[in-house]
């Protein structure tokens, strides 16, 4: 097993593990703080995959601006930190069939890939991949097209978070 | 290669033939190489962080007319180190209904943060960190963290004013965040890379003469973003007493004020890395690896004395009026100026630098010429609208401290 | 790439132990004489009155709101601002059109009043 295997299945426990912590805690901050272990892991995740611009995005957006607007939403909705209710819902054996049968099916389709069981590879020295990106998100032949459409569902999410904003009021 | 020349890799050098001599595997001796390293800088930068106390509180009586600590050592230079016994003996209190892990957690998250800051920052052409082809983005995420430090010191505290100051704090850290972000694009553009070493080795023209006004925002920016006067809304010591870190006494209120400290010659750092020149200085730095670092923590030193000169001049501003000074005024300035540096680099790329270099500055001047007027504009009309509503009507206006008194003053 | 990052998690590591043996040593040097009036949560020396849990204004939720949208926004122009040396003009205005149609937004959120600290 090399160095990358260990630190990679200590990361994938440690996401799993937040992530149960996540839906099982009653302490809704908790709950809170242990989403923001989740989406480190999953940055470190990006790291060990040699995406560097991915993980530090991960780490940008989702805790420097999503957990902070969800820990801003608990404070604010509720005054009631701890949940009482129950924590199963009456499906639950169903829902636990569902996600293992679909865990099963992955695992069986993907482990006759053959990326499945190869390291990722290290780019060639001066490679500049986020400048490639770049290149890719604005040429005609590339993805300048999502990249502008991206802006308008930005814009169009703004005009909604304003609606929300005024329908409160 | 000798120590001269490249003192890190040397002793690195020196440290892996003498580990591997002793019969240790060679991944293992690199790692615990890297490891050594990381210990030497992080401890490099907590020796610094003390001194900073002594700068901060040397500078600040100097500002306010008196002499600061001038007891303990030449200069007060122990003091310091007093003051560090000082917090590390006073009892450490847990205040009632404190959430005891997250409590604990907050102040060593806080400095770790600003620590995290040091792993990217080039002290010189071959003593860094780690060059980051990311590293402006990993400035803000390293920040990120900080935040959250600070949201979780507050709530585990228990306290109302805890919550208060961190409420205030991480909504002015999420705006003033905006402008920073649009800022720090304009080095990205003019050296076409987010690598910290790259950005400096390509300013021959040091940033803050090809775009001034960029500078200018960043520094405000960061700023607000270390919560330092005129933005020191957190701690308004009037209003909310402390802020986030009330409820904290000894060691870990010790934690969270050296973090502050750290941060604000941090910023200093990364000013002068993306906007002076880094490590250069007309070719100073060409004598020798250790001169460059020892020019770098000058001009970070120079950033800091600025901030503090801020600090100890400038009084607090109301929130309403910071973040409307942010989002109406900041941020739109910050994108326009980001695209007209993005314009002008593609239009001026294949002239000579001569006219590139007064290309840049002339467009970053008009700009800000265009904004003073249109400011100037703005407030003409202002203060004549309401200079007509009072002489007109003969009537006094609704609030006399509000705007009305202030327009004529 | 991989080392780059092992070495941040090293940093990682050292930046958290550093902070947290100066709370160890506190621990040990430090005095430990609690009392219920020492512990109590501080209120400038008033009885506290209430769960520290006040209402805040929804204000600071919307400026998160619009932070996230620009934090986003600014995450897509880092790549476009470093491959900026390599690009045709035209690129160059693409990314102009990209930050107008957010200006734009913003613009209308200030119009709307959404900018306001009411």
């Amino acid at each position: 097993m090399t160095f990358t295997q260990i630190i990679f299945l200590v990361t994938a426990a440690v996401i799993l593990g937040s992530a149960l912590m996540v839906v099982s805690t009653r302490n809704l901050v908790h709950a809170a703080l242990w989403l923001i272990v989740t989406l480190f892991g999953v940055a470190v995740l990006y790291a060990i995959l040699n995406a560097s611009f991915l993980a530090v995005v991960q780490v940008v957006v989702y805790i420097g601006a999503i957990a902070i607007l969800f820990i801003f939403a608990i404070m604010l909705t509720r005054r009631e930190m701890r949940d009482r209710g129950p924590q199963l819902n009456r499906g639950w054996w169903l829902n636990i069939i569902i996600a293992g049968l679909t865990f099963g099916g992955l695992f069986w389709m993907l482990q006759g890939w053959s990326g499945f069981s190869k390291a990722a590879a290290d780019f060639p020295s001066g490679y500049d991949a986020v400048g490639q990106l770049g290149k890719a998100l604005v040429s005609p032949t590339g993805f300048v097209l999502p990249f502008e459409v991206a802006s308008v569902l930005l814009l169009a999410a703004l005009v909604g978070a304003v609606y929300v904003a005024f329908a409160r009021k | 290669m000798n120590f001269w020349t490249n003192p890190v890799n040397f002793v690195a050098q020196w440290l892996l033939g003498l580990l591997t001599g002793w019969g240790m595997p060679g991944w293992l001796a690199s790692l615990l190489i890297q490891f050594i390293g990381v210990v030497v800088l992080v401890s490099m930068m907590m020796l610094i962080d003390i001194f900073l106390v002594w700068i901060e509180r040397k500078v600040v009586a100097r500002f306010q007319d008196r002499l600061g600590p001038n007891r303990v050592g030449p200069f007060g230079m122990i003091q310091p180190f007093a003051d560090i016994i000082k917090l590390l003996i006073k009892e450490d209190i847990t205040p009632d209904g404190a959430d005891k892990l997250i409590y604990n957690l907050a102040p060593v998250l806080s400095l770790m943060s600003v620590l995290l800051l040091w792993a990217i920052v080039p002290l010189a052409p071959v003593i860094f960190g780690v060059d980051l082809n990311v590293g402006v983005l990993y400035i803000i995420a390293a920040g990120a963290i900080g935040t959250l430090s600070i949201i979780l010191a507050a709530w585990a505290s228990n306290n109302k004013f805890a919550l208060v100051g961190a409420f205030r704090q991480v909504a002015v850290l999420v705006s003033f965040e905006v402008p920073m972000l649009a800022t720090m694009l304009i080095p990205t553009v003019l050296a076409g890379s987010m690598g910290m070493n790259e950005i400096v080795q390509s300013q021959n023209v040091w940033y803050i003469v090809l775009a001034p006004l960029a500078g200018l925002i960043f520094m405000v920016a960061a700023i607000a973003e270390l919560g330092r006067a005129p933005f020191d809304l957190n701690e308004a010591e009037s209003e909310i007493v402390a802020g986030y870190h009330i409820e904290y006494t000894g060691m870990k209120f010790g934690l969270f004020y050296a973090g502050e400290l750290l941060h604000a010659f941090t910023f200093g750092g990364f000013w002068a890395v993306l906007f002076l020149g880094g490590y250069r200085f007309f070719g100073l730095e060409n004598l020798g690896p250790i001169v460059a670092a020892v020019i770098l923590m000058a001009k970070a030193l120079f950033g800091y004395w600025l901030i503090m000169w801020v600090r100890y001049t400038v009084m607090r501003i109301r929130i309403d009026h910071m973040l409307a000074f942010n989002w109406k005024f900041l941020t739109p300035l910050a994108f326009v100026l980001l695209m007209l540096t993005a314009l002008m680099n593609a239009l001026l790329r294949g002239t000579s630098s001569g006219v590139y270099i007064l290309g840049m500055l002339l467009t970053n001047v008009i700009l800000g010429w265009v904004i003073i007027e249109i400011l100037r504009g703005l407030s003409r009309r202002e203060r004549e609208r309401i200079e007509g509503v009072a002489t007109v009507k003969n009537f006094p206006s609704p609030h006399p401290l509000s705007q009305g008194e202030r327009g004529k003053g | 790439m991989q080392n780059d990052w092992l070495y941040i998690g090293l940093f990682l590591v050292v930046g958290a132990l550093v902070p947290a043996m100066a709370l160890m040593t506190s621990w040990i040097v430090a005095p430990k004489k609690p009392n219920p009036i020492k512990q109590s949560t501080y209120e400038c020396g008033m009885e506290t009155v209430g769960e520290n849990w006040v209402q805040f204004k929804a204000q600071y939720y919307i400026f998160a709101l619009v932070f996230l949208v620009f934090d986003v926004e600014t995450v897509f122009l880092f790549p476009w601002a470093v491959s900026l040396g390599q690009l045709s003009l035209f690129a160059v205005v693409e990314g102009i059109v990209f930050i107008l149609i957010l200006i734009a937004g913003l613009i209308y959120a200030w119009r709307k009043g959404m900018l306001e600290w009411v």
